[in-house]
């Protein structure tokens, strides 16, 4: 009975992280080429996003509840802006610290700035997005048990009943394959870069 | 034909450009040289629009280029930079092809171009195409620069110290193959750089300036016989004096050097070493042929149970012909670290060797006579 309750909150657990990570991967890497294009005004957004980055995320499940109510969705929002931030700051600074000089090549080769950005500078900076991604999915794994917080199922429901009736098993039952999870998906993004990533920028990112 | 009129340009209260006005010819090879801050590459940068003029105009043809579009201008106008121009993302052959895509030839045109353009350098296309920046020496990676500006047959070449981080002795095979290219295809090169000796190698015309103005602007034969001013002058230095750069190696080589035969043993080896006060000898064949060296550091660490030197014999160092340039022989015992090079005749037998002693004493005397 407990096996069934396990692979249903698993299953849960990891429709979750993989929509909201998807989302947040989405929306950190269009909103961090959006700043990199304006990095004058990005050294005064990025502060104001860093003070709600520390709301903590219980708070956030609890605001988002009252307004939203008990459905996926709460959850799937508060995980996914959550999941948006390291994306959106590693793919900021990732682009940021492209060398000018390939910039530089780039528009005195004729790149437009679209082509610049997609040709040359998002290729560079992809190690960076990639270990943002790595960061968010980790992370997400995690904040993803606040999930049962609203009663929204998760790996969360066996650790916060495990810790409400004081029952040590379950609380492992339920950490035990969030970690399994964390390890895992954190491996198949590393296979993912590798087969991803061309053989010429590999070097760069192992610095 | 590139045309500048009246360009002026200024950062803050600082002003690079002051009214530069000058025109390079059609299949020109101009270099632009002068002490740094003196606008040479801003001037440059100009040409493609990288860096828009404050005041003046500049033409390409006739054309203003201020009228042009940026990006399709770049795309007509080749660019090299130094060190990191090529991406490190692409393949050699993608790097050839950025502009030739830029310009939406087809696939087969493209691969013609990669094919074309690693023949022309003498570089086999299976061997490099695949690869990628970060797997080839600093020397192949700036051919494979030069030739990506070469790539879509642009009629105008912007080089902006291309080969200004390569050791000696590549920027001299470079600079080589550049003029060969430049002749062979005719283009229109505008070339900045702070090396006189390159400027002279060459350019058709030197553009010489200072504080963002244009001092002096002449063939190469020119500037040497009549500097226009003191800077010029300075610059030029060894190279005005005649007489200093047709020095060749021969020139001041020292012909006293001890050799021994490849088969003769350790013992014997150690023992001429010993006598002479050498702590390296030069190795030749039975027909006087250089084989290498062996100094006494090769026979003390790897010498135990060997007869005779050959299988100490060391190739590493460097040697030159010797009708070889003097100059190019010092910048390399300058930048190498290397205490001597050896001096080949041109059936490959020992002709003598250089020391940095030589070298001092060749320079005093060229100083002080």
């Amino acid at each position: 009975m407990y096996g069934k309750m396990l692979i249903n909150s698993i299953v849960t657990h990891v429709c979750y992280v993989i929509i909201s990570v998807t989302i947040g991967f989405v929306l950190g890497l269009i909103i961090g080429i959006l700043l990199s294009r304006i990095p004058k005004y990005s050294a005064y957004i990025f502060p104001i996003v860093s003070i709600f980055q520390t709301i903590p995320g219980i708070v956030f499940i609890g605001v988002l509840f009252l307004y939203l109510g008990m459905k996926p969705v709460t959850v799937i929002i508060a995980l996914s802006i959550y999941a948006m931030f390291p994306v959106l700051k590693n793919t900021y600074t990732g682009i940021l610290s492209v060398d000018e000089g390939y910039v530089e090549a780039a528009k005195g080769c004729g790149m437009s700035p679209y082509q610049a950005l997609f040709k040359v500078e998002l290729p560079l900076a992809f190690p960076n997005v990639i270990a943002g991604l790595r960061l968010a999915t980790v992370y997400t794994i995690s904040w993803a048990v606040l999930a049962s917080t609203i009663g929204l199922g998760g790996l969360g429901d066996f650790v916060y009943q495990g810790v409400s009736s004081n029952n040590n098993t379950l609380i492992i039952a339920g950490a035990i394959p969030a970690a399994i999870l964390a390890v895992v998906a954190g491996a198949l993004i590393d296979r993912l870069q590798k087969k991803i990533m061309s053989r010429g920028t590999r070097g760069e990112a192992a610095k | 034909m590139i045309k500048f009129d009246n360009v002026s340009k200024r950062y803050g209260k600082k002003q690079i450009l002051n009214k530069l006005s000058f025109e390079i010819p059609d299949g020109k090879f101009a270099v632009l040289i002068g002490p740094s801050g003196c606008g040479k590459t801003t001037t440059l940068k100009m040409i493609n629009r990288l860096i828009e003029p404050d005041e003046g105009k500049i033409y390409i043809d006739g054309k203003d280029i201020e009228s042009e579009d940026k990006v399709q201008l770049r795309r007509s106008i080749g660019y090299v930079i130094q060190q990191i121009g090529l991406f490190p993302n692409m393949t050699v052959a993608e790097n050839i092809c950025v502009v030739p895509k830029l310009l939406k030839y087809d696939k087969e045109r493209c691969d013609q171009i990669v094919h074309d353009m690693l023949n022309m350098v003498g570089m086999p296309y299976d061997e490099y195409a695949g690869k990628y920046p970060n797997e080839m020496s600093g020397g192949q990676q700036q051919r494979i620069g030069v030739l990506r500006a070469l790539a879509a047959s642009p009629p105008i070449v912007l080089m902006d110290e291309p080969f200004g981080a390569l050791d000696p002795l590549t920027r001299e095979v470079l600079q080589d193959e550049m003029k060969k290219l430049q002749k062979k295809l005719n283009k229109t090169i505008v070339f900045v750089t702070h090396d006189m000796g390159e400027a002279l190698k060459l350019a058709d015309t030197i553009i010489f300036m200072e504080k963002g103005q244009i001092v002096q602007m002449a063939p190469p034969e020119e500037m040497l016989k009549n500097p226009s001013s003191s800077l010029v002058r300075s610059f030029l230095g060894k190279h005005s004096d005649g007489e200093m750069s047709s020095i060749s190696v021969e020139d001041f080589m020292r012909t006293n050097i001890i050799t021994v035969d490849q088969d003769r043993g350790i013992l014997e080896c150690t023992e001429r070493m010993a006598r002479s006060g050498v702590d390296t000898v030069v190795v030749v064949d039975e027909e006087d042929k250089y084989v290498g060296t062996v100094s006494i550091r090769d026979i003390k660490l790897r010498g135990m149970g060997e007869n005779t030197i050959k299988p100490l014999i060391s190739r590493n160092v460097q040697t030159v012909q010797r009708d070889g340039n003097a100059q190019e022989c010092f910048d390399y015992l300058l930048n190498s670290g290397d205490n001597y090079v050896i001096v080949l005749n041109e059936d490959d037998t020992l002709a003598g060797i250089v020391t940095k002693n030589s070298m001092a004493k060749a320079l005093s005397e060229a100083l002080w006579g």
